[in-house]
């Protein structure tokens, strides 16, 4: 991989080809062919256990399909990745978990320092630098997450259910940051999650997977303004496209 | 009472009250003649041994302690790269921690009168002693803490193409901290005793006071030089727990308040 010292590029485009992977005899993706747009908002909505999970770690080049390809263009490109849950270093501060990836990129140590202080600014924990993990509630948490991705300025950002286990107030929350973020930095993100109004509320375009087999039951434009708030939710536009997914997901 | 005041008494009088308990059970069951004293001496008779061998018992003390120390720093350090060079590869793991548990179930005190053939009379047989009984929980401890590392942080640092030597500095080392430390409290003790029993065959220190004491029939000297031995072990364990305070306070569980 070279993901650290490519040109900086805003988003990719990624190409997946017949992409096959199995576990012990198990088919978790099957011969799925997909094309995803630089700077596209995708996300990636499947009951639990469909391989959505494994799609995205194939993605992020952290595990290999068993037959067919990934192409991603430009190729040389930046890629982050947020889990489910936060996933800190608990021995360090806030700001210093943020300026991991730098650190490990062995970049300017003081430069680091103000472009980590600068996204933590923009997830809204700029005076939390100094606290450490552990005193911080989940959703904060989340948020140095999301910052510790969005630091190396990433092309192709992947999240994996990373919400899925705040409460509603703080994911409605965050959902807004993360959209806004994505329309002031225009990467391509990728979201993996099972909740169907996530799905709908924040993807410029979803993907169905049905429950086994690993193919993609639906592909579906969202057909909503580009500027979301929290207004949006209880509107009848949304409620539509929520119908839509749903009926989706429950053929299966 | 200041509240300081209470909360020094809540943590120093739980101990302390067993202390008083058995002493004056013990000082009265000797004196009551229902134990003889050539078996059991009375508490302050072990306290009068302290006092008339002071300066022998000091020496000794000293002696003891360096080579506990010594045999402890190398368990350490050793210790840890070994389990490093374990975790390195599943291949390697099977290959050679079955004869690391080699120094978990060597019988001590067999293989001690080697030692002096090896390393000879004093205090470098006494070290290696302290060291064979005092690695084990260094390697099984750091091994586990190592192994247990989060996968997720793990895919963190391949993602960002982390070197192995930052995954180890940066993510495996101090995600084991916790475990490495579990495991340096139980060596510690241990390279007390591997010291004594050293010192039983390779002369000089505590183990050999008390070897003398016992073929004097001196039971005071015995309890005076054993008390001393539990001082020096309860000396690296508060030494080993202030690193943990020190180390993990702001982090881990383990050292938080309720």
């Amino acid at each position: 991989m070279e993901l650290q010292c490519g040109p900086a590029v805003k988003s990719v485009a990624l190409q997946l080809e017949s992409v096959r992977k199995t576990f012990s005899n198990c088919v978790v993706i099957g011969d799925l062919n997909l094309q995803i747009d630089a700077g596209e908002f995708l996300a990636i909505l499947g009951p639990s256990g469909c391989g959505k999970s494994t799609l995205l770690r194939m993605i992020a080049n952290l595990a290999e399909p068993d037959t067919g390809r990934i192409d991603a263009d430009p190729a040389a490109h930046r890629t982050a990745f947020v889990f489910q849950d936060a996933h800190l270093l608990p021995w360090r501060t806030v700001l210093d978990n943020v300026v991991l990836p730098l650190e490990l990129a062995r970049k300017n140590k003081a430069e680091s320092h103000a472009s980590a202080q600068a996204i933590l600014e923009q997830v809204g924990l700029g005076d939390s630098a100094s606290r450490y993990p552990n005193e911080l509630s989940g959703g904060m948490r989340m948020r140095v997450s999301l910052a510790r991705a969005l630091v190396t300025e990433p092309s192709l950002l992947l999240l994996d259910e990373p919400f899925a286990a705040l409460d509603e107030i703080t994911r409605f929350h965050l959902e807004v940051r993360l959209r806004d973020l994505w329309q002031r930095l225009g990467m391509t993100v990728i979201f993996v999650t099972h909740s169907i109004s996530e799905a709908a509320f924040l993807a410029n375009r979803a993907l169905v997977m049905t429950r086994r087999g690993g193919q993609i039951k639906l592909d579906r434009r969202i057909d909503l303004p580009a500027v979301r708030d929290n207004g949006l939710r209880s509107g009848a536009a949304l409620g539509g496209e929520i119908a839509i997914l749903l009926a989706a997901m429950e053929e299966e | 009472m200041p509240r300081k005041w209470r909360t020094s008494a809540k943590t120093i009088l739980p101990p302390l009250i067993p202390f008083v308990v058995l002493t004056l059970t013990g000082e009265w069951i000797v004196r009551a003649g229902i134990v003889p004293s050539y078996l059991l001496p009375t508490p302050t008779a072990v306290f009068r041994a302290i006092i008339d061998n002071r300066a022998e018992l000091t020496r000794a003390m000293l002696k003891t302690s360096g080579s506990a120390f010594a045999g402890f720093a190398l368990s350490t350090i050793i210790g840890i790269g070994i389990a490093v060079l374990l975790s390195s590869s599943r291949w390697v793991q099977r290959a050679f921690y079955p004869y690391a548990v080699f120094f978990q179930t060597v019988p001590i005190i067999a293989i001690a009168p080697l030692l002096v053939i090896w390393f000879g009379y004093g205090m470098r047989t006494v070290v290696a002693s302290a060291f064979v009984v005092s690695i084990f929980p260094v390697i099984a401890n750091t091994l586990n803490g190592i192994l247990s590392t989060d996968p997720a942080l793990r895919d963190l640092f391949r993602l960002y193409d982390a070197s192995q030597l930052d995954t180890l500095i940066k993510l495996r080392f101090p995600a084991a901290l916790p475990q490495i430390l579990t495991g340096l409290r139980i060596s510690s003790g241990l390279a007390v005793i591997g010291a004594i029993v050293g010192e039983f065959i390779g002369g000089d220190g505590i183990g050999s006071v008390i070897d003398v004491a016992r073929t004097q029939q001196r039971v005071d000297k015995v309890f005076a030089a054993v008390l001393m031995a539990s001082l020096l072990g309860l000396l690296l364990f508060g030494l080993i727990n202030l690193v943990s305070t020190l180390t993990l306070r702001r982090w881990h569980a383990s050292e938080q308040q309720p």
